[in-house]
């Protein structure tokens, strides 16, 4: 079975390698890249703890052919802090212990960047469905909403 | 497995009628994906669709119809304001799809094409009228929605062909659509029921409607009794309860791990009066958010 | 300072510092049980049963052996023999012998160059079943003509007669309950059933394995315990204990699912035949299919009152199915079932039964939020049939210090009432109700538990501190144990390192389970520090040559103990430690024991439900959560288990459920139909934190991880009950439940 090459953009990185046809980006990252802060929680697209983006678009790598990432600019949780400085979200999820174990947070980081990029000022239950492809079983949401919320407001303050 | 990525239509259909084994096409891969990590299906040859151009496109034409890639994904759907102007119940019900990182890559295409009858956007197209547009080895045809399903996982397209574009009808005047579903969650679910309701008014008479319900059978339905139910009404009690009435006797439901018959066949009823009063309400010029936030 | 005397004023405790793993935790780093990787590493891939009981006639692992980059396969032979016991039941979970006892049971394991490959091979094994009876009801499970499972299984517990699956029975209670039940103006008798459900971590089990051929091995896993993967492992593996070194990863939730071993002992199986590290990670559906949920349960409940409240009787049968083994926790369901209450007369039953479904784990509290569900659902409908108020009826009734508890021991110290005074006075006990509202209120109780513990802390030169604890972190636990031993000590918080030890590096330890850790990991680091400073006072006594009785520690520094020890400046931590080579030698602290003392806790919920009479569906528009903490370390983490508690009995209430299919498979093997809340299907959960102290612990703590979990499921069936006008006597309450209780009601 031959392997396919792939030339990609991850967290401004280029990078390349091969993989199977049958091989995830979730794989890709995680066992080719080493980028293994996005998670495998289901694989079927379920849980949200893969979660990444393509091209500025916020997708479930687990639902994503390596092969498709061709060209594409790749955005994971390992790109959000930029050098030693965290991103607000970054810095409000651990102030306000919004994660226990910490599983689904790579995910739920790169899903709640992708909302305040969209939208910079979202209601509770706006957060509450953008989020809700992102499972936690820990927290009951709470603190998760509260510093997505607090994050929000700190940034439209800043900009 | 084989992975192509063919820059036409021609070319995907030959691909596809050339191969052997199992072939997928493979669009936003939402389904494609899940069903080969689970072993479910494991193609031969995928074939990806999304080099060929004009696939992301979202096209409004002269007569005000409109036409989507193949490719033109339930975010960009939702983004698109005058599209959601036009046709809510379609663009909600392809938004209610799967999560928000589901709706980055999940397609209209790739939902009627699974050939699931808890589909939501497909009772939502159905009552829309949408066509598609099929290539194959002998060229284009234009294919009801309602036709391409055939049963549980199945369709009506044969090898070498596939959807090569998502036509949408023109939505006129004093018209409105609109589709709700039932899940136990808030988000996340299969739809237990789906009922998609598509009318137009002349005043506050109902004077065309389609009716189209979702998982309560092998394929979707098109109801012609719900919608003889409401046609010549003002949406009065008597013409909803007569349109849950009718909505419930087409259903031809199974039990199964979502819901029970009886189940299915209540709820039908009452989402059926609640999306004709969605869509009679937008068909007035109002703004009605659906069911999702 | 008496080093035993009980603080109450802190100056860490109770603060809220970010917590030391936070940052890993934010920027992807923090290694999980998948996240790891050897050189040489192979992958590892299950083939599991179908059915839900066959006999394995035959494995042919032919076809798989030959396939390129297959590089080992193994089956149960490939195990140790002649184990007994929990052992042996552990073993036939995690690889089957003569019989796949449910659908999932792992029957054979291949490890591959790739993942892809070692799926693909796995394929290629081709079992040969004959397909067996089966059965997976509880009920049906204990029904004369049920098949049987594993005859021979029950213990000299089970009265005579019982059906075969019957395993194991418990009794207890004090009083005389029929002359009870005889002094009440009411008596209320209803039944009651619970679906099993899934613990629903996010993390599936992973590990990296390697193990020789001379029965020395290294394990990196995610669990709840270590030393307990450790001394399966060996013991399944036929190796010695100290010889596997057993390095706890991350852990991404465990909620009791993580306490045992099913993929570990396979992985170092296949490592030890092909002499290279082996990963082996589930997926979802293997994680549903084959790992731990709850058991499911069916109970009856019988409850006297009179008029004003008082309760003069209580009875219950809990029966509980686990799986196709012993030890579903139906003593504690039992045991826990009225024990929020001061009752003369009590009795309780329990019944072990298995069925053809995977082996129950521990969730949460095992056992303790059914018979909640089933005993509040009674108060509830004796409180709407003489028109009482059910805070105050509880209130009435509640147990208190010296109250003899249902299941035995007189409490001590405890913060039932406090709670529920705290529920009467909250404004959401008051608030009113909207239209298609109802609100239900509920106790719950957990023993809470110590376990063996140590805890080893070390003082840097700098007079900084490292602390090796052996319980894995699964919700901020290190920022707790860096709190406890910054208040012990005097220095900042920021100056304590916390870690979780290898097997190799500290002294045994149960497992993160039973709300011990902050309680029993928490004590062990207080003395451990209290035997560092006894050390670090005995330098500063020899440098002011003046007897160790007359220095003191105070607020981070050896201080003279008053003024006839002698004039001297304090000498601050990082004074004594800077030179601690040349005065005796590296300072460290230590403690070993099994600590008694957990201190059992209460909560109190209240919750609002609002349900639609057209399809049945019921959303939770408000939630309460009241408990006593003892004294909250990391008030943060508190409040963060009260909520996680909740919003687990909210999916446990409304729709998560393990649904099986005619055949004995397993339908819903994935999230999509597992259906565990998303955060659009949850209020915010406010909380209240009571503290009593807990006289078991230095400064007072009670462990809360479980207890969260236990009213949820009567708190919400009430609220739903009232709501829709008609009582709900079935988990989960989903939308066809509720409409189909509702037609029936007219």
């Amino acid at each position: 079975m031959s392997k396919i090459h792939v030339t990609t953009t991850v967290n401004g990185d280029e990078t390349e390698f091969l993989c199977d046809p049958r091989e995830t980006l979730l794989d890709v990252l995680r066992d080719r890249l080493n980028l293994t802060g996005a998670k495998e929680g289901c694989g079927t697209g379920d849980c949200g703890a893969c979660s990444v983006t393509i091209d500025g678009r916020l997708v479930c790598s687990c639902l994503v052919l390596g092969a498709e990432a061709e060209g594409k600019e790749i955005a994971t949780v390992e790109g959000i802090a930029e050098g030693d400085t965290l991103h607000p979200l970054q810095r409000k999820f651990i102030e306000h212990a919004a994660l226990q174990c910490g599983i689904c947070t790579p995910g739920i980081l790169v899903a709640a960047k992708s909302l305040l990029e969209k939208n910079p000022n979202p209601t509770e239950t706006e957060v509450r469905y953008w989020l809700a492809g992102n499972l936690c079983r820990c927290t009951g949401y709470d603190k998760i909403i509260r510093a997505v919320m607090d994050a929000a407001t700190e940034m439209r303050e800043a900009s | 497995m084989n992975y192509h990525s063919p820059a036409s239509f021609a070319e995907a259909s030959a691909l596809a009628e050339n191969a052997d084994g199992v072939t997928r096409f493979l669009a936003g891969g939402t389904d494609v994906l899940v069903q080969l990590r689970a072993d479910i299906v494991t193609p031969d040859t995928l074939i990806d669709i999304k080099k060929i151009d004009g696939v992301s496109d979202i096209t409004q034409n002269d007569d005000g119809s409109w036409t989507l890639g193949v490719a033109v994904t339930g975010a960009e759907m939702t983004e698109h304001a005058s599209l959601s102007r036009d046709w809510p119940g379609v663009v909600e019900a392809m938004d209610l799809v799967g999560s928000t990182q589901v709706q980055g890559r999940a397609t209209l295409t790739g939902n009627l094409c699974n050939g699931s009858p808890a589909a939501d956007s497909v009772p939502a197209m159905v009552a829309a009228g949408v066509t598609v547009t099929v290539t194959g080895a002998d060229g284009s045809r234009e294919v009801a929605v309602g036709d391409i399903p055939t049963g549980p996982g199945r369709t009506s397209l044969a090898k070498g062909e596939l959807v090569s574009a998502v036509n949408i009808p023109a939505r006129g005047d004093n018209a409105g659509d609109a589709y709700l579903r039932f899940i136990p969650r808030t988000e996340m679910d299969i739809a237990v029921v789906g009922v998609a309701v598509s009318l137009r008014l002349d005043g506050d008479t109902v004077t065309e409607a389609r009716v189209s319900l979702g998982a309560v059978a092998p394929t979707v339905l098109l109801v012609q009794e719900c919608a003889d139910a409401i046609i010549g009404s003002t949406l009065d009690d008597a013409a909803l309860d007569a349109l849950a009435a009718a909505a419930s006797a087409a259903c031809n439901p199974i039990t199964d791990k979502r819901g029970t018959v009886e189940f299915r066949t209540d709820v039908a009823g009452v989402l059926a009066k609640r999306a004709a009063k969605i869509a009679y309400a937008r068909a007035k010029g109002e703004t009605v958010k659906g069911d999702h936030a | 300072m008496a080093l035993d005397d009980r603080k109450s004023d802190f100056t860490f405790v109770g603060t809220r510092p970010d917590r030391p793993d936070g940052l890993d935790k934010v920027t992807g780093r923090a290694k999980f049980g998948a996240d790891a990787v050897a050189p040489g590493m192979l992958f590892g891939a299950i083939v599991r049963s179908p059915h839900a009981h066959a006999r394995i006639v035959k494995i042919d692992t032919s076809k798989a052996e030959a396939m390129k980059g297959v590089k080992a396969v193994v089956t149960r032979a490939d195990f140790a023999t002649g184990l007994t016991g929990e052992f042996w039941n552990v073993q036939e979970n995690v690889m089957a012998g003569d019989t796949a006892l449910y659908d999932g049971h792992a029957v054979a394991a291949v490890a591959a160059t790739s993942a892809l490959d070692a799926r693909d091979a796995a394929k290629l094994i081709e079992v040969e079943y004959e397909v067996l009876p089966h059965v997976t009801d509880v009920d049906k499970a204990m029904a004369a003509d049920a098949p049987v499972i594993r005859d021979g299984t029950a213990d000299g517990s089970v009265p005579e007669g019982m059906h075969p699956n019957v395993v194991r029975y418990h009794e207890s209670g004090h009083g005389d309950v029929a002359a009870g039940f005889a002094e009440a103006d009411l008596v209320i008798e209803d039944s009651f059933k619970t679906e099993a459900t899934h613990q629903g971590y996010i993390e599936p089990h992973a590990c990296l394995a390697s193990l020789g051929a001379d029965g020395k091995g290294e394990l990196w896993c995610t669990t709840q315990g270590h030393w307990y993967a450790q001394k399966h492992c060996a013991a399944l593996l036929g190796i010695e204990t100290s010889q596997l070194r057993v390095t706890a990863s991350e852990i991404g939730g465990g909620f009791g699912g993580k306490t045992t071993v099913f993929i570990e002992p396979v992985a170092l199986a296949l490592s030890r035949k092909a002499n290279r590290p082996v990963k082996l990670v589930m997926s979802r559906s293997e994680v549903l299919r084959a790992t731990g949920p709850t058991s499911s349960t069916s109970m009856d409940v019988k409850i006297g009152m009179k008029k004003d409240g008082t309760i003069t009787a209580a009875e219950g049968v809990f029966r509980l199915q686990g799986g196709a083994f012993p030890g579903a926790p139906m003593e504690f369901t039992a045991m826990c079932a009225f024990a929020p209450y001061a009752l003369e007369n009590v009795r309780q039953v329990g019944y072990d039964v298995i069925a053809n479904r995977p082996k129950q784990a521990a969730y949460r509290a095992p056992g303790s939020p059914m018979a909640a569900f089933a005993v509040e659902s009674v108060i509830d409908l004796l409180c709407q049939e003489l028109d009482l108020d059910p805070v105050e009826v509880r209130l009435k009734n509640a147990s208190k210090k010296g109250t003899k508890a249902s299941y035995g021991p007189r409490f001590d110290d405890i913060g039932l009432v406090e709670c529920l005074e705290a529920a009467r006075d909250h404004p959401h006990y008051s608030a009113p109700l909207e239209q298609g509202q109802g609100r239900g209120i509920s106790c719950g109780f957990w023993f809470n538990h110590g376990g063996e513990t140590s805890v080893s802390l070390a003082l840097s030169e700098d007079g900084t501190v490292q602390v090796s604890v052996g319980t894995p972190d699964i919700g901020g636990s290190r920022a707790s144990m860096a709190l406890m031993a910054s208040e012990t000590l005097g220095i900042p918080y920021e100056n304590i390192r916390v870690t979780i030890a290898d097997t190799a590096t500290l002294g045994y330890n149960d497992v993160s389970h039973g709300s011990r850790v902050t309680y029993a990991s928490g004590l062990a680091t207080i003395k451990a520090a209290q035997a560092a400073i006894a050390e670090m006072c005995k330098r500063a006594a020899a440098k002011w040559g003046i007897p160790e009785d007359a220095v003191k520690w105070e607020d981070g520094c050896a201080v003279p103990s008053g003024p006839n020890a002698g004039d001297f400046e304090p000498l601050a931590m990082a004074d004594i430690t800077a030179d601690m080579g040349a005065t005796g030698g590296p300072i460290s602290g230590h403690f070993e024991a099994t600590p008694e003392g957990a201190g059992v806790s209460f909560g109190v919920h209240i919750v609002d439900a609002q349900v639609d009479p057209e399809t049945g569906k019921t959303s939770i528009p408000r939630y309460t959560v009241i408990q006593d903490a003892g004294k909250a370390v990391h008030p943060a983490y508190v409040e963060g288990q009260f909520q996680g508690g909740a919003a687990q009995g909210i999916g446990w209430a409304l729709n998560e459920e393990y649904i099986y299919g005619e055949d004995g498979r397993l339908q819903n093997a994935v999230f999509l139909d597992y259906r565990i809340p998303v955060a659009s299907d949850l209020p915010m959960i406010d909380t209240v934190i009571v503290e009593v102290p807990n006289p078991g612990h230095p400064y007072g703590v009670r462990g809360v991880g479980e207890t969260g979990i236990v009213p949820p499921l009567a708190a919400i069936a009430n609220a739903v009950s009232r709501a829709a006008g008609v009582r709900m006597h079935e988990l989960p309450m989903s939308p066809p439940r509720i409409l189909a209780a509702l037609k029936a009601d007219g």
